[in-house]
């Protein structure tokens, strides 16, 4: 126990590092680019306050607009103030199953870019078969994630099938796969099939009742079971990859493709079998979108959580909880950012600097140990994805 | 110019990798350093070069200490250093490689190769080197590739030059090519720091002989000294050199290959119909100069080439087409020419190296699932029974030295009911010891009464080791000759020339 303790703390050291200095650093560029704060640069004192304080009310909007607000309350009762953590969770949802995606193709050594057009092809899937079809409560929820799913799935899968048939490169077939999922929604949305009757833009029917996943905290926050569901499928990856014969098969690929092939591991089936597996958790996480928080598919509904998710993976070092976590943080960071831009006047845009510096130094393990003087411990379980000559 | 060591002390931890080490170099001397992998040899001479600090100690180049800290310090001291993992840019020429580091522009800053193009062909006349300066790197063969290396410390006036494992890449020609090379330099007054576990070559070269076991010297010794001794003081104990040919049964062939060919990716047949068999309780080995298809013919054997044509019988089935999968479970062993690469996972532990592949059948799988217990109990068994050297069997395989790699390779390729084994290169970079244990293995297969195809081009694991010889020769097999052939003979027909069967 002692010595998971330990372990969980070397696994996190790194990445909390980093996070707290971009922090520091967002910090110093909130306080700089505030012309009140320049304006106090002559005297050395009032200027320093003054930048502690723009920083500080700018993050604290940033923990209100992101977990807790007690100005909230007011009027409501104490669970409105948690309204900010709903908005958290509810975009961290599909974030943690698009995250999850992608480290799985990161384990298996393939770079999964196409994370977006799975999701896309997941939300049609599940927005078809939940506004189309009458199902009874619980099975038609079951019903329609899993036609996202499958669909995602035979579109991801294509992807692993044709690098193995062709040798063809993961990451050109699936930033491909995106553009061409990315128009083949907007085709479909003006179809007859997806039209809303009286309605000439591209939106598709609410799905029915039967097939929303259930609010987890009454109809003033959006949270929704999808969480349930996403959280589920980080247990079920971690289990797949570690408990499985077919996740040994996928480990043991992605480290080593030569000497699975000669081991007599199928090499196709495994690049396959991951594809068609991430397309399934991506197709998820646009199914647990229209099914829980949107509830009708628009041209836009896959946002960027396709392209977070890349992100959110290497935050989360491709392991299952890791991934959750960067999820988390990224759900916070956008529901935060918005508070932050309307309540304090700063752009929206510094939360997408503070992502971009977190990211940067986790991708430089070098430079955090070097700021922190710390000494290299072992960290050979990095990411095994192998770019252009995988 | 002589070099001198005294009292050369480095630690890792509570690691000594290095414990107070002397060691003198005289001028135009060939000093051979001869150790296991794992004795201390490479940071000896990492800290001669610069690449590591030693804890106490100090290094003297002709009498006079000096202080090397960083490799730029050596060179200047007159230091040069070829190391085993050739440092050359592949995509440059010979003189693009050898000005690396030291460029000089010529007119508006223009690169100037012209002055390192006369240095190349200064020194290859004087050495008899036949390096052409404007070549490609990665289009030449291993062993010019040295030269270019050695190139580089000659221009560079390198007095001293550290040979790290130079052999271990090279062909037996290339080999022999390379001693010639130091001789020469020796007599144009180079001295030179030979560092290997290769005895005869070491017997054949060296002026002196120091022995560093477990980063200590435990012997400097002339090279009269016997291979038996030498290696007895290298591992610690007695070795035993040239496993004893006992007298053995050998039953009816029970792997039959019938023109046999393997194509490459362009369709040229890299093994050109060969016909071969190996019966149970034999050795037949496969020898010949690198490069002339044993290692795609070893592939073939288990249907991991993509272009396969004629017939494999493996007990009377036609086993040529199947999978790799099929093939390995039909009874058939096979040990990787390059084990990191084809052999191993290395991030993965030894446990789960060696079910790689049975991890999905019974006892190791249950269902989908992975029985960790089993994997785990099964491995401490395999461990014990190869003498897989490492604290636990959870340790990645990455950490393990060479022979202990190749020792996870071993246990995991025998633990499948096997009828045949197929070894390609199964000693390659690998220390005394391990090779003995190698050769023990191979051998006890053999008296189970399996098959063994040895593919190997060292001469001595041949002749040690088989009942039959195949000689291969730019993709077919010239000859197959019995055991007691001369060296010469089978010298003679891995150069190609098939004059007559050698033993008939």
């Amino acid at each position: 126990m002692r010595n998971s303790l330990v372990k969980f703390g070397q696994a996190i050291k790194l990445p909390g590092l980093s996070f707290g200095l971009a922090f520091t650093l967002t910090g110093l560029i909130i306080a700089f680019s505030d012309a009140k704060v320049l304006s106090k640069i002559g005297s050395p004192l009032t200027f320093i306050k003054s930048a502690v304080a723009t920083a500080g009310n700018a993050y604290l909007a940033l923990f209100q607009g992101s977990i807790f607000d007690i100005n909230l309350t007011k009027g409501h009762n104490f669970f409105q103030g948690f309204y900010p953590l709903s908005e958290t969770i509810v975009i961290s949802t599909p974030l943690i199953l698009t995250g999850l995606s992608v480290a799985l193709a990161f384990k298996s050594g393939l770079f999964n870019i196409g994370a977006q057009g799975q999701f896309i092809f997941g939300a049609i899937g599940a927005s078809y078969v939940g506004f189309h079809f009458h199902l009874p409560i619980v099975i038609h929820v079951i019903a329609a994630a899993l036609a996202g799913m499958v669909l995602a799935a035979i579109w991801g899968g294509a992807v692993g099938l044709l690098k193995a048939k062709t040798g063809a490169h993961e990451v050109i077939l699936t930033i491909m796969m995106n553009y061409i999922a990315g128009y083949f929604i907007l085709w479909t949305l003006k179809t007859s099939q997806f039209l809303r009757p009286g309605r000439i833009d591209p939106i598709a029917p609410e799905v029915n009742q039967s097939a929303r996943l259930p609010l987890l905290a009454g109809a003033n926050l959006r949270i929704h079971a999808g969480i349930f569901i996403a959280l589920a499928a980080a247990v079920f990856v971690w289990w797949l990859l570690t408990k499985t014969t077919i996740g040994y098969k996928f480990r043991s690929v992605g480290a080593n493709s030569a000497a699975s092939k000669t081991a007599g591991i199928s090499v196709p089936f495994v690049l396959t079998a991951t594809m068609a597996i991430c397309g399934a958790l991506a197709g998820l996480g646009g199914a647990v979108q229209v099914l829980g928080s949107e509830h009708a598919l628009n041209a836009d509904i896959a946002g960027s959580f396709g392209f977070d998710a890349i992100t959110v993976a290497l935050l989360g070092r491709a392991q299952p909880l890791g991934t959750v976590f960067a999820a988390l943080l990224f759900g916070a960071l956008h529901a935060g950012g918005r508070t932050m831009q309307s309540s304090t006047g700063v752009p929206l845009d510094i939360v997408l600097v503070t992502q971009a510096l977190i990211v940067l130094f986790i991708a430089a393990p070098t430079f955090v140990r070097f700021v922190f003087r710390l000494k290299k411990i072992n960290s050979s379980a990095g990411l095994t994805s192998k770019g252009w000559n995988g | 110019m002589s070099l001198e060591l005294r009292g050369i002390t480095k630690t890792f931890g509570s690691f000594t990798a290095n414990d107070a080490i002397n060691l003198r170099v005289e001028t135009g001397q060939i000093h051979a350093i001869l150790g296991e992998n794992g004795a201390g040899k490479s940071t000896l001479m990492n800290i001669v070069y610069g690449l590591l600090k030693a804890d106490s100690g100090e290094i003297l180049v002709d009498e006079k200490a000096v202080n090397i800290t960083e490799p730029s310090d050596a060179l200047s001291a007159g230091i040069g250093m070829v190391h085993q993992h050739f440092m050359l840019i592949p995509v440059f020429t010979v003189a693009e490689n050898i000005v690396l580091g030291h460029e000089k522009s010529g007119k508006f800053g223009a690169l100037d190769i012209e002055t390192a193009r006369l240095a190349i062909k200064e020194v290859s006349k004087d050495f008899g080197f036949e390096v052409n300066p404007d070549a490609i790197v990665e289009t030449l063969p291993v062993g010019i590739q040295q030269k270019v290396e050695i190139i580089r410390a000659l221009i560079y006036e390198a007095k001293v030059l550290i040979l790290d494992e130079p052999t271990a890449v090279l062909t037996p020609q290339e080999t022999d090519e390379l001693l010639k090379t130091m001789r020469e330099l020796k007599a144009k007054g180079t001295s030179i720091i030979f560092i290997t576990h290769k005895l005869r070559e070491v017997r054949e070269v060296a002026d002196q002989i120091t022995i560093i076991r477990r980063g200590k010297v435990v012997g400097a010794v002339s090279p009269q000294t016997s291979e038996g001794e030498l290696a007895s003081l290298m591992v610690g104990r007695a070795v035993d050199l040239a496993p004893e040919k006992v007298k053995h049964e050998i039953g009816s062939p029970i792997l039959v290959a019938k023109d046999l060919t393997v194509r490459n990716t362009l369709g040229a047949a890299v093994v050109n119909k060969v016909n071969f068999h190996v019966s149970a309780g034999e050795v037949l080995a496969v020898a010949g100069v690198q490069g002339n298809g044993q290692s795609e013919l070893a592939r073939a054997l288990i249907n991991l080439e993509d272009h396969i044509e004629g017939s494999i019988l493996l007990d009377d089935k036609e086993i040529s087409g199947a999978s790799i999968y099929d093939s390995l479970h039909a009874g058939i062993a096979f040990i990787p020419e390059s084990r990191e690469l084809d052999g191993l996972v290395g991030s993965f532990s030894i446990a789960e190296n060696l079910i790689l592949d049975l991890h999905d059948q019974a006892p190791y799988a249950n269902g989908i699932m992975l029985s960790a217990g089993v994997v785990m109990a099964e491995a401490e068994k395999r461990a014990k029974e190869f003498d897989i050297r490492a604290q636990s069997v959870s340790d990645a395989v990455s950490t393990l030295s060479g022979g202990n790699k190749q020792k996870v390779v071993i246990a995991r390729e025998l633990s499948r009911p096997v009828k045949v084994l197929v070894a390609s290169q199964p000693t390659r970079g690998l220390d005394v010891g391990s090779i003995e244990f190698v050769h023990e293995r191979i051998l006890a297969e053999r008296d189970a009464g399996r098959g063994v195809i040895l593919f190997s081009t060292e001469l001595d694991e041949v002749m040690a080791l088989a009942d039959r010889i195949a000689v291969m020769y730019r993709g077919e097999i010239l000859d197959i000759v019995d055991s007691n052939v001369t060296r010469e003979e089978l010298g003679l027909l891995m150069a190609g020339v098939a004059a007559k069967k050698a033993s008939a």
